[in-house]
Parts: C-alpha cells; structure tokens; sequence
C-alpha cells in the first residue's frame, strides 16, 4: 500500500500543470456533440436511454461524432463540473447534462465556455445567453392518461406509482389525478412511491415496482400507471399477469422488446419525447442557431403526448374520443393542469 | 524490545500490502477474463492521476473519506460497529444547512455554528444507538442500520417544501436554500481546482485522534474496552459510560462527513447530495487499519480509483472496473489481515517455543557444568 501512495504522491508532484482535458484537444474538423447522462446512464430503458436515441439519430443524420459521459454514484457536484467541463474543452458543442441534478454545474462551467452551448433538461432555474432548457410539460401527458385510466377502469379504482418521491414525479402525479378526476369525480387513485431521495433505486429496481403494483391490484385498481423508470417495468408485469390495464411512461413501452411478453396489457404510454429535444438542440447548433432559453416540450408540440400502438386501445372509442377532446382543451388552454398535487 | 517493535511494523503493513498486490491481480484477472485488457484501464488510471484538475478532486475526496473512516474508526477501538455513519452525516448535512441557511452572522461565528449544528445532529443521532445499546444490549449494527433508514425517510419529509425545503423556480430539486457567502468556509485555490478549506481541519482531526486515544486517560480507557471489556471493569472503567461516549463522539465526528462539501461547494443540502459516503469509510477505516496514517493513505487509495476510473469511461472501458477493484480491495484486506494475523501468532509462540527451549539449553548446560 505504501508503494501504491508513494507512486500517487510521486505522480502528484511530477506532473503538475497539465489538466485532464489538456491530454485530447478537439480536431476542430469533426464536429461532436457530448451528454452527460443522469444516475442509472445508459441502458436504463427510459430517460437516458432516449436522450441517447436522440444522440444517436444526431449521429446518423448529421454525422457528427457523440461522446457521452455517466455519473458514479454517491458523487458530487465538483464530479459534474468536472466531467461537464472535460466535454466542453473537448470542442462538444452542445454538451447536454440529462437530468435536473446538472444545473448548478451547467451554471458554474457555461459561463467558462461562452462559445459552447449547453443544454439542461427538466430545468429552467439556470439560465444563461449559450443555456437551452429543455423542458416538458409531462403533466400534460399524464392528464390525458388519467383520462384514459378513468374511462378504461371498470372497479372505479386506478393506481399511480412513481419511482422516487420528487417534485418532478410529482408532476406526473398531479397531472395523473387531476385526469382521473376530471373524468370520474368518483373514481378513487391509489398512489404509491417506491423510495424517498436520496434513494433513487426507485428509478431502477423492478421488484420494486412489482410489489407495489401487487398491492394496488389488491386494493381492487384496474389500471396502473408507473412513472418510474426501470423500476415501471415491474409494475408493468404484475399488472399485466393479473389481466389488469398498465399504463407506460417516457417511451412508448408497447413497443419495447423488454416487455413483449407484456405488451398486450398496455394499454397507453405517457411519452416523453426526450429523443427529439436532445435531436433538436444538436440540430440548432450545427445549423448555427443554436436554440437558448426555455424551450418547452407541451402537448401542442407533441413534446409529450398518449401512445396508441395497442390495437386494443384503438378499438376503445370512447376512451380515444374523451383523450381527443381533452387534448384540445389543454392546447386550448380551457384546462390548465396542476403541476403539483 | 525494538526489535519486536520493528516486528509489528512490518508486520502491519504486510497486511495492507499483500490485501492490495493480491486486489490488483485479482482485478487483472477479472478483466482478462471478460476479454479486456487488464493493463490498459490500470495505465489509464495512472495517467488520470497525473492531471492536475483530478488531483484536486481526488484530495477533495480522500478528506471526506478521512472523516467517514475516523468516525467509523473510533468505533471500532472500542469494539462498536458504527454502520450508522451514512445516516448520521446526511442528517447533519440537512439539518445544519437549514440552520446556515436560516441565519446571517459574521463570518468564523457562522461557520462554526454550522459545524456545531452538524456535529450535534452526528452525535445525536449515534447516541439513540447507544443509549439503545447501553440500556437495552440491542447490537448496535442492527439499530445503525435501521437508523440509516429512518434518517433517509426523515430527511425525504424535512426536506418537502412544507417543511424546511425550497424547491428553487424553475427547478425539480428541493434544496434547503442557500447558506449566504459568511457561512463557506475559504478554500485553497490551485491551477487544478479548489482544494476545500475543511479539507485540512479533516486531516489535522487525524492528529487530535491520534493524541486522544494514545495519550490521554480516555484514550486508553477506550482501548482498553475494546480489548476486554471485563478487564477494563475490572479496573474501573465503567463499558456502559464508555459505549455511550465513543458512539456520541463517533457520530458527532460522522456529522462533520458532509462540511467539506456543504461548506466548500454545495452551500445548501440538496437531493444530488452524495450518499453512501458512511459505507465507503468502513472500507477506508479498514484498509488503514484504524490507525490516522493508515487511514490517510487508504483515503487517498480510494478516493483515487473513485476519481481516476471515471476517465475510464470516455476511453472506451467501463467505469465500474473502479467499483470491482474496490470490492476486491475489502475482500482481500479481510482475508489477508487474517491471515498476518495467524501468522504473528504462530511466529510469536514459535519465538517464545525457541527462547524457553533455548533458555532450557542454557540451564542444562550450566547445570552440567556444575
């Protein structure tokens, strides 16, 4: 052990003045874009993974090169700035932090790299001339799942799961019960959270998902709708082996390959469309308009909207009908919907 | 007697050295047998500690560790497993957020109230397990390990904007406001990065460790608990006062976990606050076998795969090639430490075995030539 110290003690004075960005400096002839990806990274099924779908698309149609960059756990604020600011000085541009827990770092590195845009998903509380918040209107979308929980539900008794119990889960929550309520004053939502912060595995433990789904069918709900990450895919499967409607988040989890065993039970998906933001913002920049500011994902922009990929789900006419004409209303703005609950 | 004491020395390295040769080979081997490179992540590493901006963050880190190792350390001379190191240091990071982010004082005055408040929360939270432990006998791993869970669930309701949270416009983080500028504590600024003040006040706690427990009447009463409890009643040293006073300064110690970053960095407790910081101090404390020295280096150790395997990533390997490396370290410390273990037993009877025989051979002799 003292040999290894020694060694780190050694190199620690050596090598001093040259920084870890320093080693690869950018070819400026090839143009890159980089995402720095929340806790669970890529291959989480869900949020990473469609801000790296977004890359990805970048990538092919754009032919620019992506790098990406995943957090470790139990980090802190001076590992974001870190790695956001080893992305930067690489010549990405934009450079992406996927995940509300970026912006403190955006805030410190993006006034470092005025000529690089950064981009902050699922927050406007950081702004700046070369910020583009990327946000989503997931409330919207989960109204119009209630709407469809409500008109599928025969027992009068949903259930809402989120993954972990923050302000942004909340939201789909709020959205989710207000759609519900909207449709059937009586219906009943049961409502549960699979951890409290700082415990993300909410995010990321199937089982988790499954027991409360198991539980919500007891408590006689027919239709479930998870808002949490991997861990919904639990949810999905308890939900779907008892014959009861499960209701998808982020992506359209009908189609997903994970859950084809599942699939038909599905009734609709809430998705998010974090794909074509990520997309978007790469796209402004190559085009040398780089977006900045809110840019704000709604319904009106299909930002976040109800999948229909179950030929179940489209034979309901009048669930279809009763999400139509809810959709309009809140892109009219006739219905405002409430993003806490 | 010097000769025995070099003995020991080597000894006690012995230990850590063959825990981490047999770690790193174990890690080639893990690697080669997943068909990658089992050199190339290693010089990657190496070389990300060369840079001077990882430098900071790996210092940064390993003061942290220090902290978690030295409350978990305490513990542990006196035979007391402090699991509870994890929740004790986020409740204290919570709590004495919203206190500096309550009040406005003068600049030292406020940072030591805020650092009062987090050793208290530490202390306070320790000691439900120790008076638990003291009153009742319930094993302290088990009421720890539960209070670690009570606090995660505490701090999730403390933290809800009806309570003592703020959740900023705009944002999906609940924080608890900003601690105004009196309350950081000054740090070190160098090419690399800021190196946090409290950075230092965490190692120079080292020394008071030191001194405490090797040079005072408590240390030694604490030391002797650990060693036999029944002996140390025996000579007057009452265990339940003793568990009661190692487990409020063990918390109070975990408490101070969370300053370096509340007060270096973060300046308000927020939901990306890092968790698990307790657990990684068992590791550290272990590695340095309780000893402050010890409990630097392995602080470093750790702090370094932590910091250098994240460059892993962008080079094309996984990072979490860092966490199995860190696992393996623990794995082999426990396992080699048992073994230097029985091996000082068995070299010390055979010494005894060899002087009596000797000394025998002695007396034999004189007495024939008697």
């Amino acid at each position: 052990m003292s040999v290894a110290s020694a060694a780190l003690a050694l190199s620690a004075t050596a090598c001093g003045g040259k920084k870890s960005s320093d080693s690869s400096s950018s070819s400026s002839s090839e143009k890159s874009a980089a995402i720095a990806y929340d806790i669970g990274g890529r291959g989480d099924q869900s949020f990473n993974d469609a801000a790296y779908a977004g890359l990805e698309k970048a990538e092919k149609d754009l032919k620019i090169k992506g790098a990406e960059a995943e957090p470790t756990e139990g980090e802190s604020e001076a590992d974001k700035v870190q790695r956001l600011t080893e992305l930067a000085r690489k010549g990405n541009n934009p450079v992406i932090g996927v995940g509300f827990a970026y912006a403190p770092a955006i805030k410190k590195v993006a006034e470092k790299f005025p000529k690089t845009t950064f981009g902050l998903i699922d927050d406007t509380s950081v702004t700046g001339p070369n910020i583009a918040n990327l946000v989503f209107n997931e409330e919207q979308g989960s109204y119009l799942a209630g709407v469809a929980a409500a008109k599928a539900s025969k027992t009068g008794t949903v259930g809402f799961i989120g993954g972990v119990e923050v302000p942004l889960i909340k939201k789909f929550e709020a959205g989710f019960t207000q759609g519900v309520k909207d449709t059937n004053p009586n219906a009943k939502v049961l409502s549960a959270y699979l951890t409290q912060p700082p415990d993300f595995t909410g995010f990321a433990k199937p089982d988790l998902g499954k027991a409360a789904a198991k539980g919500q069918l007891d408590g006689g709900a027919d239709v479930v709708y998870a808002a949490a990450g991997l861990a919904g895919s639990g949810a999905i499967e308890a939900t779907a082996n008892a014959g009861k409607w499960a209701v998808g988040v982020d992506s359209d989890q009908y189609n997903q390959a994970g859950l084809a065993k599942y699939k038909d039970k599905i009734l609709t998906s809430v998705t998010k469309d974090v794909q074509s933001a990520v997309y978007n913002l790469i796209k402004s920049v190559q085009d040398g308009t780089p977006q900045t500011g809110e840019v704000r994902y709604g319904l009106d922009k299909n930002g976040v909207g109800l999948a229909d990929s179950n030929p179940e789900y489209k034979k309901m006419a009048e669930v279809i009908a009763a999400v139509e004409k809810a959709k309009a209303d809140i892109i009219a703005k006739k219905i405002t919907v409430k993003t806490a609950p | 007697m010097k000769k025995f004491d070099k003995d020991r020395l080597l000894l006690a390295a012995a230990g850590p050295a063959l825990a981490l040769v047999s770690a790193f080979v174990l890690t080639m081997i893990v690697l080669a047998a997943s068909g990658v490179d089992p050199i190339d992540p290693l010089r990657i590493m190496i070389e990300q500690a060369g840079y001077e901006d990882i430098q900071v963050l790996i210092v940064n880190q390993a003061g942290i560790y220090f902290l978690a190792a030295l409350a978990v350390a305490i513990g542990f001379r006196m035979n007391l497993f402090n699991i509870g190191v994890d929740g004790q240091y986020r409740l204290a990071a919570m709590l004495s957020a919203v206190v500096g982010a309550a009040v406005s004082l003068p600049g030292p005055l406020h940072v030591l109230l805020i650092v009062a408040v987090a050793m208290l929360t530490g202390a306070f939270w320790a000691g439900i397990a120790g008076v638990l432990k003291a009153r009742r006998g319930v094993s302290e791993v088990v009421s720890t390990i539960m209070l670690n869970a009570i606090a995660t669930s505490l701090i999730a309701w403390l933290i809800l904007p009806k309570n003592f949270g703020v959740q900023p416009a705009g944002s999906n983080d609940l924080t608890t406001g900003d601690i105004p500028e009196s309350g950081w504590f000054p740090a070190v600024s160098l090419p690399g990065g800021d190196i946090y003040g409290f950075t230092f006040v965490a190692f120079a706690l080292g020394v008071v460790y030191w001194f405490v427990l090797n040079r005072t009447r408590f240390g030694f009463d604490l030391r002797a608990s650990g060693a036999s409890e029944s002996a140390a009643q025996a000579s007057g040293v009452e265990p339940k006062k003793m568990i009661m006073t190692s487990m409020l300064i063990s918390g109070a110690v975990a408490g101070l976990t969370g300053m370096p970053l509340l007060l270096g960095e973060s300046h308000t407790y927020n939901l990306s606050f890092p968790l698990g910081i307790g657990f990684t101090g068992i590791t550290v404390a272990l590695l340095g076998r309780n000893n402050p020295v010890g409990i630097f280096f392995s602080a470093l150790l750790i702090a370094f795969i932590d910091k250098a395997s994240a460059g892993l990533d962008t080079a094309g390997y996984a990072k979490e090639i860092g966490t199995i490396m860190q696992g393996l370290i623990v794995i082999a410390v426990v396992v080699s430490y048992e073994l230097v273990r029985r091996y000082g037993i068995r070299r010390q009877q055979q010494k005894v075995g060899e002087e009596l025989a000797a000394g025998h051979a002695i007396k034999t002799e004189k007495e024939v030539a008697a």
